[in-house]
């Protein structure tokens, strides 16, 4: 992996990056600041340029048509695509100020303090206890494990559906459930971040309406990078909105990004309007 | 082309609000002419006329919300969808003006003309002209014409201050005028109001085009 941005693949860099301040958000200390992020797999370039600011304690969805980058970019955030052989990424990924890439860092910490659930409910064949405690044992947690397990269910709002029968296996649960059960695996190891890779897509109308209320409940604790196909999803959960689109070289560029209000109601870029109202994508 | 349906739609509920502007027009020029022609047979037609006003703008306002409901427009699209939504209960209430003009019509039809109706005919020509600019500029999403249109109001209000001046003169001069004046106040007054929801869809206009919304021209009324 190489963290220097490299002089010969810099691309243009795009506009309208910092998102208005219409809710007197301070961008001035973000939680990750990426400056010219480019990614590779192998020799297909699949980032190009992104520079962006995602502000602490609000939800910020990654929107655009298949393949423009958006799982890339997420990804990127914790570096669980350094797990992909033959990548290689450009441009640094700040994180509280912190080169997430630099050398003396741990990427297993990272991702530790930025968790990720993914588009299909994941839960391990355990049970739905030892699904959320996990984690916390693996990272060697000596406190009391039935509170955090408790504790965990409580923030991903599944506790109350599941108290009665905790040793039930993960994997009997409904979809929905599953998925809030991958939530709480995720809660229980103390992250800050939580980054959410089409988190419903696996799910029905109700399930799907349940995440999203858990995920507005959650963002007074954390911080949450999720990425939607859902147009309307992302307009009902998000605060800030970035739109990317793949160059015709094919690598994913950030077009726009700003209020989700803005975005969805008065979007700047025509890009951005052909794709939100669907006229392509 | 996608989303085929929708684009018809959008067209077809900026179409259908154009012909219920027209209608309105048609409503404001007859009851105008009714009312300094005692012409009582046209006042009623304006009258029954105005539940077709009325239909026609809950059967746009029932397509718009089918959009909303069915379609999730985003946008410039959801720009326009709630643009054409307030501008019809806009054309609506200029109906309802119409029919307004049209009763009084009906009260002083049978009474000798109380002063000459060319202030009042200017007022409906410069407020239905404005009216049926503010359409077109919908149309062009032309914002300049919008603000041009807006400032025209201006013009309605010095005539319906020079109006209501004539008729309080009438008034103080013969108590016997006083019924009659006060009718002719209700007539300039609705014509004054059509100005001012032109002023309306002119902000509508800026807010379609802008994506912000502006209180334009406040009138002193």
């Amino acid at each position: 992996m190489e963290a220097e941005p490299d002089a010969n693949t810099k691309m243009p860099t795009s506009e309208n990056l910092e998102p208005e301040p219409a809710d007197a958000m301070d961008f001035s200390d973000p939680l990750f600041a990426l400056e010219n992020v480019s990614f590779w797999y192998g020799s297909k370039q699949a980032l190009g340029d992104i520079t962006i600011k995602l502000p602490v304690n609000r939800v910020t969805a990654l929107i655009g048509p298949s393949g423009c980058g958006k799982t890339t970019l997420l990804r990127c955030l914790n570096r669980m695509n350094e797990l992909i052989p033959g990548v290689r990424l450009t441009g640094q990924v700040a994180y509280h100020g912190q080169d997430i890439y630099a050398s003396d860092i741990d990427p297993v910490e990272v991702r530790r303090r930025i968790g990720m659930v993914f588009q299909k409910p994941n839960p391990f064949p355990k049970s739905i206890y030892d699904n959320v405690a996990f984690g916390a044992r693996v990272n060697g947690y000596d406190g009391n494990m039935d509170e955090l397990v408790e504790r965990s269910l409580k923030q991903a709002a599944l506790f109350d559906e599941v108290k009665d029968d905790l040793k039930k296996s993960g994997l009997a649960l409904s979809g929905g459930q599953q998925q809030r059960l991958c939530i709480a695996r995720t809660l229980a190891v103390g992250p800050d971040v939580i980054l959410m890779d089409e988190p419903c897509s696996a799910l029905d109308p109700i399930a799907t309406l349940k995440i999203e209320d858990l995920i507005r409940e959650l963002v007074s604790d954390f911080t949450i990078i999720i990425v939607t196909h859902n147009m309307q999803q992302a307009a009902r959960v998000s605060d800030f909105t970035a739109f990317m689109l793949a160059g015709e070289d094919g690598a994913g560029r950030l077009v726009e990004y700003g209020p989700t209000q803005t975005v969805f109601t008065n979007p700047a870029e025509k890009r951005t309007e052909d794709y939100i109202t669907g006229r392509f994508g | 082309m996608t989303r085929t349906y929708f684009e018809r739609q959008l067209e077809k509920i900026q179409e259908d609000m154009v012909a219920l502007a027209l209608q309105v027009e048609t409503a404001m020029e007859r009851s105008v002419t009714a009312l300094s022609e005692r012409d009582t047979e046209l006042a009623n037609q304006v009258i029954d006329d105005d539940v077709k006003i009325n239909d026609e703008r809950y059967k746009i306002e029932e397509t718009c919300l089918e959009l909303i409901a069915t379609q999730q427009p985003l946008a410039s699209d959801l720009r326009t969808i709630a643009s054409v939504l307030h501008i019809v209960v806009d054309l609506e209430r200029m109906g309802d003006h119409a029919e307004g003009i049209a009763r009084v019509a009906l009260m002083m039809a049978d009474e000798p003309p109380l002063m000459s109706y060319a202030g009042i005919r200017e007022m409906a020509e410069i407020t239905k002209d404005m009216m049926l600019a503010s359409l077109e500029a919908f149309k062009d999403r032309d914002t300049a014409r919008a603000r041009e249109i807006s400032d025209q109001d201006d013009e309605v209000d010095a005539l319906y201050e020079k109006i209501l001046g004539e008729l309080l003169v009438l008034m103080t001069e013969d108590s016997t005028k006083i019924e009659p004046a006060t009718h002719l106040t209700w007539v300039a007054h609705n014509l004054e109001r059509i100005a001012d929801r032109v002023t309306n869809i002119c902000e509508r206009i800026v807010y379609l085009v802008d994506g912000k919304i502006h209180e334009m021209n406040v009138s002193k009324y």
